[in-house]
């Protein structure tokens, strides 16, 4: 990443800097470093009522590669991520581009509208959209009534992961608009003077200009989205008990993972879940960013 | 000093000269009735929710979802005392819970990331790549994935159950101490430490009293977003805490909710609406209010490249 390296004064090393970055660090090895490892610890072992706590290898292993329910769970939320992620950073870079064009009336009231549902928390916006999904006295109840008709049910098995989409694309779209507009924000003007001189429409200035300026601002955004989609949790569980069966205990990973440690006490095996999707995470998030500065 | 003015005017100098240039552009219906449709998606779920705060349990069921209940009374005063007595006032007790978990957790975030980024900024110090290495590293790790081992050790040490269990993982923030540390790179001229080591201020005291006025629109974007990531953070405090009275919002609420489908479970839909406008209004508020702060932290930080 060009933006990790800050002009720094050249001045001697010394462990001056250790004041303000030490505390930092400290708590971060406690809730992160430490979990990792001692996950790692934990995947390795296998805790049963006879025998107790025995060294397994590699087994935690070999069974979740064979475990249709976590690639079923897996495969449910590569879905998601190859449909809702590009969906909802398509929508807030052409929101981003029209608010940043200048051509828009009442700006300042869309850039403010748009953005608000990211301070809605996950679960409150959950229990909002599940309300609206219902139809008991929901919207789509109303809408039914109304017109009578019966529109399909979005909580069914095969919409329910929709309607998910939908809920998280609702939360996000005003987020990544705002990351989008403040990287437009920061491009200075001459270079739109010079473009307008060559004769450049706006759909070439986009092209060229714009999109390549920002270049950055969307690989963070896409980083962030992959990482969000891998760790789906609240949005299903709380949709869990209004739509039973469509939502299983194995619906994304994380669930999954929550359903073994929670329901099952199988702490060993959901600390492998979690480490193989940390994995697999890590090595698209850094696919992603390796395409992202090659292109720039 | 001098060198100091000039860099700070001189981004603001191009921002408006883009600006003015903008203006000249004249406006365009299409565009801004296509905006409007996402303002409106954006805006309908939360119309609906002021809206059916003011039904009555029954109401919700006669009434039409996105107009108010026309037979019925108007219930949102009611609704919002009843809210805040429902189980001896229990809601007031988990927004408490909230605004601690908010005030110590994403306090201490705000000033742990604007710490370090100040100081893997306009520090070189041993080990400076190790620390870029890790902490990059372990952004790319989903925080959830991180959970369950977490819980279970802080089972071990005693923690769980305990606001500590929520609040000492919301400390760490990797996205606030990158945006610290880029803004930081920028906002604090190297002289303006020079000049203020001669004049013998050790590096505490110049770090409150020199760059913490500069880094202000930062470490107010960072303290919002660590503010709306405690404030909303459900999965943590889910597994952590065991007794009600230790429950976030965000826990309670669906606790609430989920009375319904439990067997002899009373069904309160009037106050889990209710209860969820409440829930939300503070951030909307925080948000609205210091609007100009965090717009210009975040353009601020994405300066780059």
């Amino acid at each position: 990443m060009a933006v990790l390296q800050p002009a720094v004064a050249r001045r001697r090393r010394s462990w001056r800097g250790w004041q303000f970055v030490g505390p930092f660090m400290l708590i971060f090895a406690l809730v992160f470093l430490a979990p990792i490892v001692y996950s790692i610890y934990l995947s390795l072992y296998r805790n049963q009522l006879i025998g107790g706590n025995s060294f397994v290898g590699l087994d935690n292993y070999t069974r979740l590669f064979q475990d249709s329910q976590f690639w079923e769970s897996f495969g449910r939320v590569a879905i998601f991520l190859v449909v809702q992620v590009p969906i909802m950073l398509i929508l807030a870079l052409v929101v981003a581009l029209a608010i940043d064009s200048g051509r828009l009336y009442g700006k300042a009231f869309f850039r403010v509208s748009i953005f608000l549902p990211y301070a809605v928390p996950a679960v409150v916006a959950t229990l909002m959209w599940g309300f609206i999904y219902g139809d008991q006295f929901g919207l789509v109840g109303n809408i039914n009534d109304a017109f009578n008709i019966s529109l399909p049910n979005p909580l069914s098995p095969h919409l329910a992961l929709a309607s998910i989409g939908n809920i998280v694309t609702w939360e996000f779209i005003g987020y990544n608009m705002l990351i989008f507009y403040s990287a437009l924000r920061v491009i200075p003007g001459s270079l739109y003077e010079s473009a307008a001189l060559d004769g450049a429409g706006q759909f070439r200035i986009i092209r060229s200009i714009k999109l390549p300026a920002i270049r950055g601002a969307l690989s963070i955004a896409t980083i962030f989205s992959i990482i969000g989609s891998f760790q789906l949790f609240t949005e299903p569980v709380i949709l869990q008990p209004l739509a039973p069966n469509a939502i299983t205990t194995y619906f994304t990973p994380n669930l999954y993972a929550y359903q073994l440690s929670f329901s099952g006490q199988q702490y060993n095996y959901a600390a492998t879940v979690a480490i193989i999707m940390g994995i697999i995470t890590m090595v698209i998030a850094y696919v992603v960013q390796l395409r992202g500065n090659r292109e720039s | 000093m001098t060198t100091s003015v000039e860099t700070r005017s001189a981004k603001p100098l191009t921002v408006r000269e883009s600006a003015r240039n903008k203006k000249r552009r004249k406006g365009s219906v299409t565009l801004t009735v296509l905006t409007a449709l996402m303002a409106v998606y954006s805006l309908v779920p939360l119309g609906w929710l002021l809206i059916n705060s003011t039904k009555t349990q029954g109401g919700l069921f006669t009434s039409f979802g996105l107009w108010f209940d026309r037979d019925g009374k108007f219930a949102l005063w009611q609704n919002i005392h009843d809210t805040f007595t429902y189980n001896d006032g229990i809601f007031l007790r988990w927004f408490g819970n909230t605004l601690l978990y908010v005030v110590v957790g994403a306090g201490g975030a705000t000033l742990l990331a604007a710490l370090a980024g100040y100081g893997l900024a306009k520090f070189n110090f041993v080990g400076k790549r190790a620390v870029f290495a890790i902490v990059l590293g372990a952004v790319a790790v989903p925080g959830t994935a991180l959970a369950v081992p977490t819980f279970l050790m802080f089972s071990k040490l005693g923690l769980t159950n305990t606001p500590w269990a929520v609040i000492i993982p919301s400390l760490i923030t990797p996205f606030g101490l990158y945006l610290m540390w880029t803004f930081a790179a920028q906002a604090i001229p190297d002289e303006m430490l020079e000049a203020a080591r001669m004049d013998g201020a050790g590096e505490f005291r110049t770090f409150f009293r020199i760059s913490v006025p500069l880094l202000a629109p930062g470490i107010v974007t960072v303290a919002l977003f660590s503010i709306v990531a405690t404030w909303n953070n459900y999965f943590l405090p889910l597994i952590m805490l065991k007794d009600p009275d230790w429950y976030p919002l965000t826990v309670g609420l669906n606790a609430w909710n989920a009375q319904s489908t439990t067997a002899g479970g009373e069904a309160v839909y009037n106050l889990v609406i209710t209860g969820s406008l409440l829930t939300i209004l503070p951030l909307l508020a925080a948000f609205l209010l210091l609007q100009r702060y965090w717009q210009s932290g975040l353009s601020a930080g994405s300066v780059k490249e």
